[in-house]
């Protein structure tokens, strides 16, 4: 009996020791992986923080909501308005949208519920492609093929049949709201094509088996099984296009006009958040432009932030109910 | 009894006669609507590619690679220096994203399910949704500002806070899917869980990690906004790390919009440059992963 405990303590005594330091080893290493994982919130802590105080300037200056409201953008007299460019963020957002929601929407169901394998196969890489392109030379492409098309026979096409529309009013550029939207919607489509294809994918399949073998057509089935389910998936793959057309930069840049007006003709040229950022940036000559400039740059990741976080609840609430 | 079978048919016919076909008719309608929806996403794709080539393939010589920029109405001139830039400021970003993403995202992979995980992967995708321009914006109060110049390092930063929060996502989503039963294996042999990992997952999720930073490495190099104001723009080849350097998007940036015809020639030729690399990287990287995947599967 005592032999017997003698021996189990023997041997249990130094493996008690090892397993004691293995368990410290793992536990730092856990650790240390978690400090890593941790240094992604304090990066975004960070970034409100110092964004924050170095637009405390400007809304010292002029008090937030008068920031925000102000129409008038004018360095030389240090008078800073921003609405001028929330207005041409939310108009060339918002239009992007209205264009890109029912063709991303449609190219996802047609690549998750009707496409054969082989061709989604071979169609889903263009899809990320097109997302891949770098967002200078949509701009690129814009200022030498889509502006001159736009000027020439879009909108004087449109001032013909919906002149009488206050959108198509004043002369046709080709360089305005209307063309950033379009290039805008090119470039978010994307994202809704691959959010909501996946989203889609997670329908159970018994469910739709079971429509069929009720008889149900192609388009009844999607529109009583699929869609119903992936319903609030999708739209957080629209806002989330939402999102990224808030904050596109240089193709709205190159495209839109960059003048600080705010019209209802989608013909002319007006200016966005991230565009009046990009381009006076390195001309902010005293503190309080650069400090209202940088206070666009905080309104722009407030609302993005608001934005991306909703649809990032959307879509989780899809993809894990399945 | 086959009379009674023919009547049944008849009356089912007869009874959903009209409905049917309807049916069938708007069933094909809306088929043929979200097929064609298809082919409108994918013509912007052909135009700006096709577009690219006619405009760009030209001036895609030797001079270009070779050469930095010529000035106003000298012919010749190239962008060497900004392709040097471009590689110079994405390897900084690389630096600073890579360790954070890859080691966070080995946490995440890990943990999955802890109310930690859930709320940094949360932060990790609206980071990922944050505006370049914001980054560049961030990049210029915390490096440029206290440095008090323009620089390569200020550039990299912007560039490597965009890649963490892609490599950390993708490093998570990868260790998911290895098996369970190769983590229960090693440490059945005795293995520490440390060393489980790092020797046991890791290598197993090697190939989909790699991927997975490439691409990161990919989507930053295309970017413009955030490097206008941190590693700005240099006429001339440079490689300290806290003076501006020149870089791809930026110098097709400011040819782009510059009024001269030559300049333009040069976007373009920058232009099919970025998107031939990029588009090397992407299919290069897919090709590698799935020839990886089909051969463990």
């Amino acid at each position: 009996m005592a032999v017997e405990e003698e021996i189990v303590g023997a041997l249990a005594e130094p493996l008690k020791v090892e397993r004691k330091s293995l368990f410290r080893a793992d536990a730092a290493f856990k650790v240390v992986l978690g400090f890593f994982a941790f240094l992604v919130i304090v990066l975004l802590v960070w970034l409100g923080i110092e964004l924050y105080l170095s637009s405390r300037e400007a809304f010292a200056n002029a008090g937030f909501w008068n920031f925000v409201k102000g129409t008038t953008w004018n360095p030389v007299s240090e008078v800073f308005g921003a609405l001028p460019f929330i207005y041409g963020t939310l108009v060339t957002s918002f239009l992007a949208l209205l264009i890109a929601t029912p063709l991303g929407v449609g190219t996802a169901i047609f690549l998750a519920e009707l496409s054969p394998k082989w061709m989604r196969k071979l169609l889903q890489p263009l899809v990320e492609l097109l997302a891949g392109i770098p967002s200078v030379i949509y701009g690129l492409w814009g200022i030498f093929v889509l502006s001159p098309l736009m000027a020439n026979y879009v909108e004087p096409f449109l001032q013909n049949n919906f002149g009488y529309l206050p959108f198509f009013k004043g002369y046709a550029l080709g360089i305005g709201f209307l063309t950033a939207s379009l290039i805008l919607a090119i470039m978010i489509v994307p994202f809704i094509i691959s959010v909501s294809t996946e989203v889609l994918r997670t329908v159970p399949v018994p469910l739709k088996e079971g429509m069929y073998a009720l008889g149900a057509t192609r388009w009844e089935t999607l529109k009583k099984i699929a869609l119903p389910f992936a319903k609030s998936g999708i739209f957080g793959s629209i806002i989330l296009a939402l999102a990224r057309a808030l904050g596109e930069t240089m193709a709205v840049t190159m495209v839109i006009g960059n003048t600080p007006k705010i019209t209802e003709s989608l013909f002319q040229p007006g200016y966005t958040m991230a565009a009046v950022i990009a381009n006076e940036f390195t001309e902010a000559t005293y503190t309080s432009y650069l400090s209202a400039l940088i206070a666009i740059a905080f309104i722009l990741l407030l609302i993005t932030l608001i934005v991306n976080a909703v649809a990032r609840w959307l879509i989780w609430r899809t993809t894990m109910a399945r | 009894m086959a009379d009674n079978n023919g009547q049944v048919r008849r009356m089912v016919l007869v009874g959903r006669d009209f409905s049917y076909w309807r049916r069938k008719i708007s069933s094909g309608f809306f088929t043929a609507l979200f097929s064609s929806s298809i082919i409108v996403v994918l013509l912007p794709l052909v135009l700006i590619v096709g577009y690219l080539f006619y405009k760009g393939a030209a001036s895609v010589n030797m001079n270009f690679f070779l050469h930095r920029p010529a000035p106003v109405g000298e012919a010749g001139g190239g962008m060497a220096n900004a392709i040097i830039g471009s590689v110079y400021v994405v390897g900084i970003a690389a630096l600073i994203g890579i360790p954070i993403g890859l080691f966070g995202g080995i946490f995440l992979g890990e943990f999955p399910h802890t109310k930690f995980s859930n709320v940094v992967r949360f932060v990790a995708d609206v980071l990922n949704g944050t505006p370049s321009i914001v980054m560049g914006v961030f990049a210029y109060t915390v490096v440029v500002l206290p440095m008090k110049s323009f620089s390569v390092l200020a550039g990299g930063f912007a560039l490597g806070v965009m890649m963490m929060p892609t490599v950390l996502r993708t490093t998570d989503e990868i260790l998911q899917t290895v098996p369970t039963s190769i983590r229960e294996a090693s440490l059945a042999l005795g293995v520490p869980y440390w060393r489980t990992v790092l020797s046991v997952v890791l290598r197993s999720a090697k190939s989909g990690i790699i991927t997975g930073i490439l691409l990161a490495g990919a989507r930053v190099l295309g970017e413009t906004a955030p490097l206008l104001f941190t590693s700005f723009n240099n006429a001339f080849f440079s490689y300290s790390l806290t003076q501006p350097i020149s870089t791809l998007p930026v110098q097709i940036f400011n040819y782009a919009i510059s009024p001269y015809r030559d300049w333009h020639r040069q976007a373009w030729a920058g232009a099919l440059v970025l998107v031939l690399a990029i588009l090397i990287v992407n299919l290069g990287m897919r090709a590698f992963s799935r020839q990886k995947y089909e051969h463990s599967a």
